[in-house]
This record gives C-alpha cells, structure tokens and sequence, in this order.
C-alpha cells in the first residue's frame, strides 16, 4: 500500500465550492426574478427564456466540440447563466429568431472567440443584448405591458419603458407610483421588473457569499448620490431601467469584473456614474449595459493599477 | 470576540477532538535524522557500536542556524549512515537499537523525571546561560516550522526586542497537540515562558489563543495570574492562519512586520507553547528535546501521543489503531502545510506536529478549471497578494514581474488553494516562483558583495 500514497502540495483540504456550485447559486439566486417574468408575462417570458437558454447551450456545444475541438463542458453552468441573463434583458415579445441571434453573439463572440469560460473580457450576455439593441432597435425598444397578454407571444401589447417616456417628457419623474415601480407593474424587459425579486436575489448571493457588496452597493450608491445631486427621482433612478439586474448580476460577473475589493468600488462608482452620464445626456433612456461593457473593458486596466495593499508594505517609503 | 489579523484568512472545518496526552511505549529502535531542523544538518558525534543512553546527545550542531540531537532510548549505536526520510529522499542518520533491558530501564527513568534544578536556581539564570541551555537540549520550533530555538532567542545587534510572543494560536484543522499541553501542563509553559523572556530580555509577554480552546484559554489565564510576570492571555478568532508568525504579530500588538524583515524588527519574539515548555524541561530537569507530542487524525484510535523522536511512523500509526485499507494520503503536520509522505517506514523528527490520514476518496480532487477570475484568492491572502497573478506569472516563469509582485512575500498557508473554486494549484506554482526568485535574489546579492 505505502508505495501507492499520494503525494501532493499543500493543502491537503480544500472549500466544497467549484466553479459549476458558484453559477448554480446564481441561477438559484435568478429563480425569484425569473418567476416574477413569468407571472408578468407569461407565455412570452417562457418562450423567450427557454429559447435563449437552450440555444446558447447548443452554440456552446456546438462551438467547443466543432470548432475548438474540447470536450463541452454544459454542467458547469456557465452556458445556461448566459442564456438565463441574455432573456432577462430582453422584451418577452422579441421573436425566436432574433433571441437565437443574440444568443450566438452573446456565445459565439461574447465568450467563446475569447477563449471561453473565464476568457472573455466582456459580460457575454450584454454583448448579445447590445448587439440586438443597435441591431433590432425597434423590437428592442418595444417592452410587453405586464399582466397584460399573457397568453400572447409576439403580439403582446407594448408600451415604452418609464425612462424612456419620462425622457420623452410623456411623464414627469413624480408622478410615478414607486410602489408600481418595485412591484414591476411598468413596462420592461424580462428581468426590469420585479425590484423586490431581484434583491432579494442579491440578498441571496451576499448569503451565500458568491459575491461581495463593493460592487452591487457601489454602482447603486453612485446613482442615488448622482441623483440627489441633479434633482432627479431617486427612487425612479434605482428602481428602473435594468439598473438593479445590471449592478446585481450583470456587473458582478466573476470573469469581467476587478478582482480586488478596491478595484471593484472604482468599477462600480464608474458604471454608476456613465449610467447616469448616458441617462441624462445621452441618446438612449438607459445606459445600464453600456455602462458595464464599458467598464468591462477597463477591467484589466483596473486590475493592473488598482491593487490590495500588501502586508507589511504601510511604511515603505517610494 | 477575540482579537484577529488584518488581511484575509479562511475558515476550514476544524475537525478538532481535544484528547488528552498519551504516552507510548518506547520503541526498541530508533533512527534520528541529522536534519531535523530548518538550517545546517548536525554532525554525528558516535560512531557504530558506541553504547549510549537515553537524553545522550547523538550529533552536534553545525554551523551558525543548526541543533544538535539526543537519543530518546539506551542502546547500540547500529548505523551512522544514509536512511530513508519519510518524503522518499535519502538522509544522513544515526540507528540506535535497545535491548529488553534498556529498554525497561528507560521508561522507569522516563516516569520518573528528578529535578537538577531547584526552581529558585531557575530564577537566578542569566539569558545567556539560558540561550546556551536551549542550544544544548538541542531545542527547535515544535509548531512545525523546526527552526533552532537558541537562533531565534539571539536577538540581532542593533535591534531591540519588546514583546515576548507565544503562539497557542494552532490554526490548523485536526491539531489538538498544543491544546491538549496548554490545558495539562500550563505551569510547565508558564516557567519556559518566564525563562524565554529572560533570554530575550524582555518584560512583557502575550500568548495568543484561539477561541476554539476555552480550555486552555481559561488554563493559561490561570497559571499567568501566579506566575508573577507580565503575561496577557488573548483569546483570538478562529481564522486560518491566525498562527501564522507575522499575522499572530499583528493580532496581538497591532504591529506589521515590513515585508522581507524579521519580527524582531517591530520589538516580537515569536515562540510556540509547546517550544516553551520544553524550555522550561530542560531547564528544571535537564531533559533535552528527545520527545514531542503529535497529533494523529484519521486512524481507528486517533488522539495526542507523546512520541520518541526517531520512532518509525508505521509504529505510531500501529499504536493509534493502523490506517484504514483505502488510505490516499499520509500527511506530516496540519492539512494547510502539512507535507505529504512517501512512506510511513520512517523515522519521525522534532518537526512533526501531526500525521493525519487521508482516505483515498478525500484525496482526490476535482479537474483543474480555468480561472473564472472570482478573485477569492486575492480576498483570501493574509499577505495582501494576488496569488492569480503570481501563481500565472510564475508559470509562464516571468520571475522578474512575480518579484515585482512580491512573490517572495508568500507565507506558504494555502488559502489561496483552499479557496480556488476551479480547484488551482495556485501555491504549487506560488512555491516555484518563490523559490526561484529567491535563489535570483541571493545571486544578485553574491554578485554585487564580488564586485
């Protein structure tokens, strides 16, 4: 038996958490948000969530097996969090065709062109988001009416989403119902909706400690000051627009976010302020994935200048 | 709550089970390695067929960092030669063998210990009679680490200590062996703990503890109260490695070690228990570090032995009840730095804190992933590293950045493994950086005292 012992470095224990733990948390943590998409839009939410799910699965499959030659690797989970995250940032309206597309933009050159998992240095579900946004403007732009045509697919009456009508100058910021806003009970995309759902999401991944509160808190501190400041609606800011689907589970992704604390709030802080920047100025209502993309890209820089303070290092003198 | 380090840290399953001390039988061989210790390996002071008796020195130190070592049992001296260590190398050694009647000779005077001090000559000892004393009992750090005890006790010219440190920390998962001779013997740690202070001349002294061990939290404090110097028992949160040598430090007083200095640099002298305590042995009864206590985990009768040094690890293993079929691994120390071993038909040293037994389906790890880029590891490191970076740039052998990066700040403790979701082997690439940008380090040195 001795001559058959095994020899490795330390340590000899290791945590129980893995990569496929970490992306079934999120799934799990996307579960209240994805339920409330169903409950607002039924049919459509369902179409649109199993399309994008099961094709970036296949793409990623196909992608591996064909054109990288690996063996795929779908149980990890990260393909089927793609998916998950590209239909909550779509209309549930969006026919399947267009979702396919996304999907293998989101898969195809989001992620796998990159080198897949853990390569890409951008959020592979915006860049299918974005990519369908400047693509398909007009069926990007036209959001379901919750609870309206549930058992309706494509043809579920739509209506603009609050920014956009309030950018319009449709509606002024206060005369909007903050309790309808968080109950989602305005027009958006899958995962607009819903606040309570998605915090209590967040509440989960800070629980189970898959992700820290420097990011989420720090983007969502910096467009509430950033609102206070030019007298805009606070709570109109936090609560629409996909800003709480973007600062919980679109920023906070492992591969293309900072990797240390500090760097994480300077990540945040600017994803808080180009969303308002583009809000405000910009052309579009809503800058939440641009934002990130952006930031997304500064990353590396981010993570080459902005580091922990090493132990011991407090008195070096430069 | 207790007191804690800055930066970092995890929290692994503790999987500790206070047991009490138990003697074992003194084995009839014995095979002591000339290199126990971290420095120059001793030299052999008998030749084969010298008789000699137990708590004789067998080898002398060598060098400036070395220890010399004792025989824990009467004997025959069989071999001066080449034997095999428990990770698979070949070492310089001395085989002593015992006969019946050495051998019942020795547990009778290993049951009863007589005094060649009495305590008031203890307290009449100057530090450098007892730095000579620590040397001569061939004393090392028992908390793993095995680096010579009198070398740490001199302290530097020019420098200043101010702070006795004692580490009853025992961070690592499984290990109970400073828990079990914290509660035991705290008056025996209490009198090294008296002496080591002399010996560095200090006249405050700290021992830390985590909280895990009320027991002995509530021992120390007790024996502190009536030893009639100033020691503070701190209770420490349980975190890995809360007794890390530079983390305990700053737990206890607040003070960072600069990054390549010693902690005696901030005023602290660090020592473990258990060290104290055989301080305190060889002062009063003269005895040299000829046993320690280890820790076994994972065989049918695990718990704390007090062991000879030299003792084949088979035997112990036999003594705690054999290791199950399906054994994987055998580990030397705790299962954050402890070392795998080749083979358990080797002699234990003055180092080995624990041997815990792995079975095979624990052993076994799940398929190296990509870096998902998560950044646990930079959240783990005590140190305020980025193991990521330097685990990848030492692979790649980008020494020159790694050195930047300050690989060689790296205290070895694992978290950054424990905690890799996609199962890395960050400090095994870590340790290669380290070593080789060390060896660059001390070239570059040489060459410029050449010049």
């Amino acid at each position: 038996m001795e001559n058959m012992l095994i020899i490795s470095g330390s340590p000899h224990v290791h945590t129980s958490r893995t990569v496929r733990s970490c992306m079934w948390h999120v799934v799990a943590a996307l579960v209240p948000a994805l339920g409330c998409a169903l409950f607002y839009f039924g049919l459509g939410a369902l179409a649109v969530v199993s399309v994008s799910v099961l094709s970036c699965m296949a793409f990623e499959c196909l992608i591996e097996r064909y054109m990288l030659g690996r063996r795929p690797q779908l149980s990890n989970g990260s393909a089927i969090l793609t998916g998950l995250l590209l239909a909550l940032n779509l209309p549930s309206n969006l026919p399947a065709w267009i979702v396919v597309i996304g999907a293998l933009v989101a898969i195809g050159i989001g992620k796998m062109s990159f080198g897949g998992l853990g390569c890409n240095i951008f959020n592979p579900a915006l860049v299918g988001r974005v990519f369908l946004l400047l693509s398909f403007p007009a069926q990007m732009t036209s959001w379901p009416l919750p609870l309206a045509d549930r058992l309706e697919y494509v043809d579920a009456a739509t209506g603009a989403t609050l920014l956009s009508r309030i950018k319009m100058g449709e509606v002024s910021a206060d005369d909007i119902d903050l309790v309808d806003n968080a109950l989602g009970l305005v027009g958006g995309s899958l995962g607009e909706v819903g606040s309570i759902a998605l915090l209590l999401g967040m509440i989960y991944l800070l629980a189970t400690r898959i992700i820290s509160w420097h990011i989420p808190l720090s983007i969502m501190g910096t467009v509430a000051l950033f609102a206070l400041c030019i007298g805009s609606n606070v709570g109109v800011e936090l609560l629409s627009g996909g800003l709480l689907l973007g600062a919980i589970f679109m920023a906070t992704d492992y591969v293309t976010s900072p990797m240390c604390h500090k760097g994480m709030v300077v990540y945040g802080v600017m994803i808080g302020l180009i969303t308002m920047v583009i809000r405000h100025w910009g052309a579009y209502p809503e800058g939440v994935s641009f934002a990130i993309l952006l930031m997304n890209g500064f990353t590396p820089l981010i993570n080459r200048y902005i580091k922990p303070r090493k132990f011991g290092e407090r008195r070096m003198a430069k | 709550m207790g007191t804690t380090f800055n930066k970092g840290g995890i929290h692994p399953a503790e999987n500790k089970t206070a047991a009490d001390i138990e003697d074992v039988e003194l084995p009839n061989e014995v095979t002591l390695l000339l290199s126990q210790h971290i420095g120059a390996p001793a030299k052999a002071a008998v030749s084969k067929g010298d008789r000699v008796r137990r708590g004789d020195m067998v080898a002398t130190a060598c060098g400036v960092v070395s220890a010399c070592v004792h025989t824990p049992i009467s004997g025959v001296v069989t071999k001066v030669d080449r034997s095999l260590t428990p990770y698979g190398y070949m070492a310089d050694s001395i085989t002593v063998k015992a006969d019946e009647a050495d051998h019942c000779d020795d547990e009778v005077r290993r049951k009863n210990v007589e005094p060649c001090r009495s305590i008031d000559e203890l307290d009449g000892l100057d530090g450098e009679r007892i730095r000579a004393m620590v040397a001569d009992a061939g004393i090392v750090g028992l908390g793993g680490a095995a680096f010579p005890t009198h070398v740490k006790l001199a302290v530097p010219k020019g420098l200043k200590a101010d702070v006795l440190i004692v580490n009853g920390a025992e961070c690592e998962p499984y290990l109970t062996a400073d828990d079990a001779i914290m509660r035991l013997c705290p008056d025996e740690i209490m009198g090294g703990i008296k002496l080591l202070m002399r010996a560095v001349d200090v006249k405050r002294a700290i021992v830390g503890i985590e909280e895990n061990k009320p027991d002995a939290i509530v021992a120390m404090k007790r024996a502190a109260a009536c030893c009639g110097v100033d020691v503070t028992v701190v209770p420490l949160k349980v975190k890995y490695p809360q007794g890390g040598e530079k983390q305990l430090i700053f737990a206890l007083t607040g003070r960072e070690v600069p990054s390549g200095g010693l902690p005696v640099s901030v005023g602290a002298v660090v020592q473990n228990v258990a060290t104290a305590r055989a301080v305190y042995r060889a002062a009063l009864y003269g005895e040299p570090l000829m046993e320690r206590v280890v820790t076994v985990a994972g065989t049918a009768r695990p718990g704390n032995y007090r062991v000879p040094v030299g003792m084949g690890i088979n035997e112990l293993l036999k003594v705690a009840g054999g290791i199950p079929a399906d054994t994987g691994k055998i580990v030397i120390g705790g299962p954050m730095m402890g070392k795998a071993i080749e083979t358990i038909y080797a002699p234990l040293t003055k180092g080995s804190s624990g041997i815990l037994v792995i079975l095979e389906r624990e052993a076994s790890r799940q398929a190296v992933m990509p870096c998902i880029r998560c950044g646990a590891c930079v959240e783990a490191c005590p140190m305020g590293l980025e193991p990521y970076l330097i685990s990848t740039l030492s692979r790649f052998r980008m020494f020159d950045e790694a050195e930047e990066q300050k690989v060689t700040n790296c205290i070895e403790c694992g978290s950054c493994s424990y905690v890799c979701p996609a199962a890395r082997p960050l400090l095994d690439y870590v340790r290669y950086g380290k070593a080789t940008v060390a060896e660059r380090i001390r070239q570059r040195k040489k060459k410029c005292e050449d010049k």
